[in-house]
């Protein structure tokens, strides 16, 4: 693991430098805090997003440093930008370094979410490459009294064509800035002559991961550093009446309690001092129970105050097409998706330091300049003094509490003007990180022979404030000021890729939700696409068609039918026009399901394999065989380990998980309470990758997850005859369904 | 009122002084020791994400006390091998590319490696047996396991 050093003299060495200088010490050594004010690195490094400095650096040996407001959320994206960068200047990839989502050195190029690092910000990062290769091509040029056109780049070098040495980037550039902007018309390298991009490069970070010296960010440290552990109330909205912390101080190690409003910490100088202060802490709170009746959660879903309803997609009239006494058939169904919760495998953690007024943070956040608004606008400071450095924790898969472990820590060194640690437990982390809001959509079709000629569908879905923050616990807790959640893109997905001729999509916007949204992989789009290609299934069968073939012919779009054509070669699928519904005690079934993600990007095609236990109603998934155009792939290897996480971690959604709660807390706190997948439950993933080098890249990291569920249940009912329709998928769901038919 | 704990930690004698040994052996590891391959994830023995050896045996180390580890020999994951010298589990690891935020990564090496010491070669299943009990967030089992296969492959 390379530590980056944050070094005053790194900043400061010559006129203009602006570079991060690398040390390869041992990681288990303490991170020594950054000795330069946040205003003045800024001062020395631009963060602009349409300069060439935001992004890229070289120094004088030559070696690029790329400054990537996005972050590698453990999706193997830090290789991948290192490969584009490392591609688009023609240096070799041990000669890139990249630093990542540091408000005081990397642009903000936005949340790192919605399967956008490499399609928005990788390519804002080669556009910025192209620029420098460019620029440096014209510097050595003029050294070597050439035409440009007689000049090429190779090896961290500007060559002549014909021949001969070069003139290194060093030379031309070594530890000076570049000082122009991006230049969004500079070419780009042809992808025919690409060496780096496309191939399967090994993952920068895993011989590290695998050896124990990379540094989560559960493993950072700094001198003098405390370790604090947050009590949070029995129920969501308790507030703290009185704490006797007696019996807590006499824990040795013990430094302090600390409370603000209904915030209750203990922070002491050990870790396992802070968790036996902490539970020895004697809080009163007031009682709470405001959340509605679990049992009830779909009818409290559907009763919700409506903030307004928004067409998502129209054409035509399916009023006229869904009359009563025509010809066509009118079918409706109701599906509706649990709530989730990210269950990341390491609960949040975070670093925080006050010194002098200012305050830096590390965190695992997926947003740090973000993050660096909240705390600003929750303590009262400003911005600049604060800056958010970015260490991988564990992955997220979404807005899981990286960032309310982040304000505990920063609330708590504020408070005690010391360094603070502060881990989350795992109860706090399943109990307390935002949810995956409950998601309720009603479809409607008409029927006519094999044709839809009407669909409706409206998603049941919470309302989304102006801004992208979440609301950060300490701050809730605190009655510091908070911005309210967002939930995410969650009205994405209801959108239909098929071409019937009256549709209505709607998103019924409500303004309120039991617990605390944010986004988590895939947010909207796996529930709206698991109730959109549940359906068209059931009127593909209503329509008496296949439904792989019936999908082909609702298609007109060249690359999803190219896509829908390589997934059938791929499962070998067999046409059908009825479910199999087998009767054996386990009886086994195939489906399918389709995506264009958003209408507007990458395409995916899944077909499932399930076997059905026909006694206990438990659902095994086999084997999933998935199609994926993404445009251009920069590393197939690392796209593969994306659609295979995707599949797993989709099905383990989709057939177990879901949050519990009673009226005055969540209730799945712990792995025991909320299961995931375990090894003998996992498919086979077999895959397909569709690369299309002259293309634009476009997003993996979600796509795959939004066909999962609808295929699962396509092949349950192609297996048993029955329509799941509620996620999860249980066993005692399978059983009733079984009776029922 | 401290108290001393001996112990071997990857081969070296090891002397630690705290305030309570019953504190978990994972923190004392992780931030006594300055070990952190030994990941913290649940803390109720759910996960294995904790996981190191004592006495050769796959211990879930964030409920298991300090002192139940005096006069034993630990290995974590540090101890296992290093980049220059990897384990074949680890060498495993990196040619399957079996990681992706690789939190779990260090459990499923050292339950792994537990396994592999009783079961030459496993199949498949065996594998995903022995690795029931750990959990990935990630959905990189099925890299895992032919991470798994390789090694025990590789270690003959
Ligand atoms: S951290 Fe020990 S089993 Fe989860
Ligand atoms: S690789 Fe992330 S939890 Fe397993």
């Amino acid at each position: 693991m390379t530590r980056i050093e944050f070094s005053r003299r790194g900043f400061l060495a010559t006129s203009g430098a602006i570079v991060v200088s690398f040390a390869a010490a041992p990681a288990a050594a303490a991170m020594r805090p950054p000795a330069a004010r946040p205003a003045a690195e800024a001062h020395f490094k631009t963060v602009a997003l349409d300069q060439v400095d935001g992004f890229v650096a070289v120094d004088a040996a030559g070696n690029v440093t790329i400054f990537s407001g996005k972050v590698d959320l453990g999706t193997g994206v830090r290789t991948a930008i290192t490969q584009i960068a490392a591609e688009e200047l023609s240096v070799p990839l041990d000669r890139v370094r990249v630093v990542q989502g540091d408000t005081a050195l990397t642009p903000d190029q936005g949340i790192t979410w919605g399967s956008l690092t490499i399609q928005v910000g990788g390519m804002q990062i080669r556009q910025a490459c192209a620029t420098a290769r460019e620029l440096l091509v014209g510097r050595a040029a003029e050294r070597l009294a050439v035409a440009r056109e007689e000049l090429t780049t190779r090896n961290g070098a500007v060559v002549r064509r014909s021949g001969g040495k070069g003139v290194p980037y060093a030379k031309l550039i070594g530890d000076r800035r570049f000082e122009t902007k991006v230049d969004a018309a500079a070419p780009l390298k042809d992808p025919a002559s690409y060496t780096v991009v496309g191939r399967p490069v090994r993952r920068l970070d895993i011989p590290g991961k695998v050896t124990g010296t990379f540094v989560y960010v559960q493993d950072f440290k700094l001198r003098g550093m405390l370790h604090g552990r947050v009590l949070r109330p029995p129920a969501l909205k308790a507030t703290l009446q009185s704490v006797d912390d007696g019996k807590a101080r006499r824990v040795p190690g013990y430094v302090a309690t600390v409370r603000k409003g209904s915030f209750l910490a203990a922070v002491a100088t050990s870790e396992w001092a802070a968790i036996k202060g902490m539970m020895a802490l004697e809080p009163t709170w007031s009682s709470w129970a405001g959340l509605p009746e679990s049992g009830k959660l779909w009818e409290h879903v559907r009763g919700s105050r409506v903030a307004r309803d928004e067409a998502l997609q129209t054409a035509g009239d399916t009023a006229a097409a869904m009359r009563e006494g025509g010809t066509a058939k009118v079918m409706s169904a109701t599906y509706d998706f649990a709530i989730h919760t990210h269950g990341s495998i390491g609960p949040s953690c975070a670093v925080a330091d006050f010194t002098g007024g200012r305050l830096t943070v590390w965190t695992a956040s997926q947003a740090t300049h973000l993050l660096r608004q909240q705390l600003a606008n929750m303590l009262s400071l400003k911005a600049d003094d604060i800056r958010c450095v970015y260490l991988e924790g564990a992955g997220c898969y979404g807005r899981n509490a990286h960032e309310d472990a982040a304000a505990d820590a920063a609330l708590l060194a504020v408070e005690l003007g010391r360094p603070v640690r502060v881990q989350w437990s795992r109860a706090d982390e399943h109990g307390w990180d935002p949810k995956g809001p409950p998601t309720l959509i009603d479809m409607r079709a008409a029927v006519d022979g094999g044709d839809v000629v009407g669909w409706e569908s409206m998603a049941f879905i919470p309302d989304r404030p102006k801004g992208f923050a979440v609301t950060l616990v300490a701050a809730e807790l605190a009655g510091l000021p908070k911005d309210e959640a967002f939930p995410g893109n969650v009205h994405q997905g209801l959108a239909i890729p098929y071409a019937f001729p009256n549709i209505k999509a709607t998103a019924r916007w409500l303004a309120e939700t039991p617990l605390k949204p944010s986004w988590i992989r895939t947010p909207g789009r796996m529930q709206n696409t698991f109730a959109n290609e549940s359906f068209i299934d059931e009127c593909a069968t209503v329509a008496g068609v296949d439904p792989l073939d019936f999908r082909r012919r609702n298609l007109k779009d060249a690359r999803g039918l190219e896509m829908l054509e390589r997934l059938a070669k791929l499962a070998d699928w067999k046409p059908r026009t009825a479910a199999r519904a087998g009767d054996g005690d386990v009886a086994r079934g195939r489906g399918v399901a389709y995506t264009k993600y958003e209408l507007v990007r990458t395409y995916v095609g899944i077909v499932a394999d399930v076997a059905v236990d026909r006694k206990t109603g438990k659902i095994r998934v086999e084997r999933c065989f998935v199609a994926h155009d993404c445009g251009q792939i920069i590393n197939p290897d690392g796209l593969r380990n994306q659609i295979e996480g995707n599949v797993v971690q989709t099905v383990s959604r989709t057939l177990i998980e879901e949050v519990t709660f009673d009226r005055s807390a969540v209730t799945s706190i712990d792995w025991a309470t909320y299961p995931i997948l375990t090894f003998p439950d996992v498919p086979d993933v077999v895959i397909d990758l569709i690369d299309r080098p002259a293309e634009k890249p476009w997003g993996a990291g979600e796509p795959t997850a939004a066909v999962v569920p609808a295929a699962i249940a396509n092949a349950v009912f192609d297996a048993t005859g029955v329509r799941l329709r509620s996620v999860p998928f249980r066993p005692e769901k399978v059983l009733a369904g079984l009776r029922a038919a | 009122m401290t108290t001393t704990v001996n112990l071997r930690v990857n081969g070296k004698p090891t002397k630690l002084t705290v305030d309570d040994p019953d504190m978990p052996l994972l923190l004392a590891l992780r931030n006594d020791l300055d070990l952190h391959g030994a990941r913290f994830g649940c803390g109720l023995a759910q996960c294995g994400a904790c996981t190191v050896h004592v006495d050769g045996e796959a211990v879930r180390s964030c409920s298991f006390p300090l002192s139940a580890a005096a006069g034993k020999s630990v290995t974590t994951l540090e101890g296992l091998g290093t980049e220059r010298k990897p384990h074949p589990l680890q060498k495993a690891f990196i040619d399957e590319q079996a990681a992706q935020c690789g939190y779990c990564i260090n459990g499923m090496i050292m339950q792994a490696a537990a396994f592999l010491k009783k079961t030459k070669r496993p199949t498949e299943e065996q594998i995903k047996t022995a690795l029931a009990d750990n959990l990935c967030r990630c959905g990189t089992h099925l890299r895992i396991v032919r991470a798994v296969k390789r090694a025990s492959e590789a270690m003959g």
